[in-house]
């Protein structure tokens, strides 16, 4: 049974605004019949055509796909289309109070069908949508060599959700954009994309340890590095490690997963030290507790 | 909320006289059997009376029945015991829409260099016999068909594959974990060699298996240590599952008529009245020999997480063959080789009955479904366009 929070089970128990708006400004469909999930957003503008003023949308989907489509709606009312257009997966992952991560792909769904309904607002060239063949394509993608012939999804989409949400494996990949979830056979092209994104964050920004830092920042920090650096790093190898305390300089971990009980623990500790010392702070000793 | 349990061929409530009959082999006769002394020996009789009953719901002999953890560990310890018996054969057949603890197996196999022929099913899910008698020669190890299948109910004709197998002098295995209990099966007249069984799936509960192994098939351990088992599976028996098993196969066997009609009774009214109620369903494997408390149900434009979804917040617990589901993203590798569109795949739910659902429960279902349906459907673009055009 997954797991969602109360905010995703409400959105899907009581969706707001299913339907549609027949004399709607702007139409973005995603996804097909046969990828097992597609929504329909419309948008209706103001007078001045700038601020959205009412969502529908329809969706055939799973509980998240449901309730980020409800979510999405409820977003975007109010904004202008620019302000709409910043709005995130990630945000609408966090308006629900967080999905499952093999979900997310649900949240790309929604940011995409917003994107492709103002971009044919705007006049946009936007392929015809198809759902009528056995698979795919998950989501319209307008330019670019397609990677994951299954779900039809192309390499600057996946460039793109990559990027974005700081995907370090390939797996996670498949959870956010479907991309490899079918017969498998793109997934050493995703692992080159990944390996390609990464290497460009690298080359832009070198990240380097802050001078000073306040005790507020230092936790943000510290907690930023074991989310983006150290936790990918353990999913590869079937691993996880779970943030338990910060007290000073100590930072007190415990490992989970194929990390739990491993004879080379103490080595992924030492690991983990030397990663936050780069990154946050000299001083920082890593404990191992069992909790 | 009182909940509607209708997913039983994921696993099954614990009788009570079942769980009476292994109660006290926990904190008062805890002896182990294969002590020499008082207190484990009248666990060692226990055991042997369990098998005994094991055997007389198969129609084998005791001798020919291993206990083991589970049905994976009967399905693992079957494949690879042929391959150890026979290292020269590097081919082993089974079938497309297998449970995960044969067809990981296989799939594992090939990686180690073995070939693997995984037989098509039909439309039905009905397996193709004239490939499975085109695929068995001479490098053949052993051939392993499930006897029903765990999603649909689609249950093979098993017999007249053990005898293709057989007439070429291959090794036959059966994964029978959905049909025992459920179907007559007597081993006394057929040609399998291997048979495995579930516990918790005929009301004993979870944690025992059974290898039925023929007398006379040669044989190599999974599980090697003691004597266990005449040294056919070495570890300390689990001798409260065991016995809880037995009485599970003796209460089977008296209820078998009950599964064929008043299971099956309560599944074809619930399907009757779902197919009458709900437009554009369709039932998987609906035309073959089937389970008599399974019933694998397509609704066309909604998705069947969703669905299920919505059932359990009304306290009826059923399963579904959707991707979503499952945290994969293709629909279930069952329904696919029988080439259901995706358009039904993913809008598929199971219901699996047992001999405690009672016709209110199934009044409850056909009740509350329909709506649900229409419900997802009109958020769908697709079930709006449908319905449009109603």
């Amino acid at each position: 049974m997954w797991d969602y929070t109360p905010t995703v089970k409400e959105h899907f128990l009581n969706p707001r605004n299913v339907g549609d708006i027949p004399d709607a400004d702007a139409v973005g469909e995603v996804g097909s019949l046969a990828c097992g999930d597609a929504l329909k957003l419309y948008l209706k503008l103001d007078d001045d055509k700038d601020k959205i003023v009412d969502a529908k949308f329809q969706t055939f989907g799973c509980a998240s796909a449901i309730a980020s489509s409800s979510a999405l709606t409820e977003m975007v009312k109010g904004k202008t289309l620019d302000e709409a257009l910043a709005i995130s997966n990630q945000d609408i992952a966090e308006f629900l109070g967080g999905l499952p991560e093999e979900k997310m792909h649900c949240s790309v769904m929604g940011q995409e069908a917003l994107e492709v309904a103002i971009a044919k607002y705007r006049g946009h060239e936007v392929k015809p949508h198809d759902h009528d063949h056995d698979h795919g394509p998950a989501y319209p993608d307008q330019e670019g060599t397609i990677v994951c012939k299954c779900f039809g999804i192309t390499d600057v989409f996946l460039k793109k959700v990559i990027e974005t949400n700081k995907l370090t494996t390939a797996e996670q990949v498949t959870h956010f954009t479907k991309a490899g979830g079918g017969c498998g056979g793109c997934i050493p092209r995703i692992k080159e994309l990944i390996a390609e994104v990464m290497g460009k964050q690298e080359s832009e920004e070198p990240r380097k340890r802050p001078e000073k830092l306040s005790n507020m920042k230092k936790m943000q920090m510290i907690q930023e590095v074991l989310e983006r650096d150290i936790r990918p790093l353990l999913w590869a190898d079937g691993g996880d490690l779970e943030l338990i305390d910060i007290d000073g300089p100590k930072v007190q971990v415990a490992f989970r997963k194929a990390c739990a009980g491993c004879s080379s623990s103490g080595f992924t500790s030492r690991v983990v030290e030397q990663k936050l010392r780069d990154l946050v702070a000299e001083d920082i000793v890593v404990e191992e507790v069992a909790a | 909320m009182k909940e509607i349990y209708l997913d039983n061929n994921a696993t099954t409530k614990v009788d009570e006289a079942v769980f009476e009959e292994m109660r006290p082999y926990f904190c008062e006769l805890y002896g182990n059997p294969s002590s020499m002394h008082f207190f484990g020996g009248q666990v060692q009789q226990k055991v042997d009376e369990a098998r005994k009953r094991v055997a007389a719901l198969l129609g084998a002999s005791p001798d020919e029945i291993i206990f083991t953890a589970c049905g994976t560990e009967s399905d693992n310890a079957a494949i690879r015991s042929a391959l150890e018996v026979f290292p020269e054969k590097r081919h082993v057949i089974t079938s497309r829409v297998e449970h995960p603890a044969v067809l990981t197996q296989c799939r594992n196999l090939t990686q180690k260099g073995y070939r693997v022929t995984e037989i098509g099913v039909d439309s039905e899910g009905q397996l193709d016999m004239a490939e499975l008698k085109a695929a068995v020669d001479a490098d053949t190890a052993i051939v392993s068909l499930m006897y029903a299948n765990n999603e649909t109910g689609v249950i093979f004709p098993i017999e007249e594959a053990a005898a293709i197998a057989k007439a070429k002098g291959v090794l036959f295995h059966t994964d029978a974990v959905q049909a025992v209990g459920k179907v007559p099966i007597n081993l006394a007249a057929s040609k399998i060699d291997l048979l495995s069984l579930s516990g918790h799936k005929l009301h004993a509960p979870k944690g025992i298996g059974v290898l039925y192994l023929r007398r006379g098939t040669p044989f190599r351990p999974f599980m090697v240590g003691g004597h266990q088992e005449k040294s056919r599976r070495a570890g300390t028996e689990n001798a409260a599952a065991i016995i809880a098993l037995g009485k599970a196969c003796e209460l089977a066997g008296q209820n078998m008529a009950i599964e064929n009609t008043q299971v099956k009774a309560l599944r074809d009214r619930l399907q009757t009245e779902l197919m009458a109620r709900i437009p554009h369903a369709r039932i998987n494997g609906g035309a073959a020999e089937r389970l008599p408390n399974t019933l694998n149900i397509a609704f066309e434009f909604v998705e069947g997480e969703a669905i299920l979804l919505l059932l359990n917040e009304l306290g009826i617990c059923a399963s579904s063959g959707s991707a979503c589901t499952s945290g994969s993203l293709e629909p279930s590798h069952v329904l696919r080789a029988m080439g259901v569109p995706f358009t039904c795949a993913h809008g598929s739910i199971r219901f699996s009955l047992s001999r405690y659902t009672t016709a209110g429960e199934i009044d409850t279902v056909i009740r509350e479904l329909p709506p649900i349906i229409a419900h997802l459907r009109q958020m769908s673009p697709f079930g709006r366009e449908f319905l449009k055009k109603q």
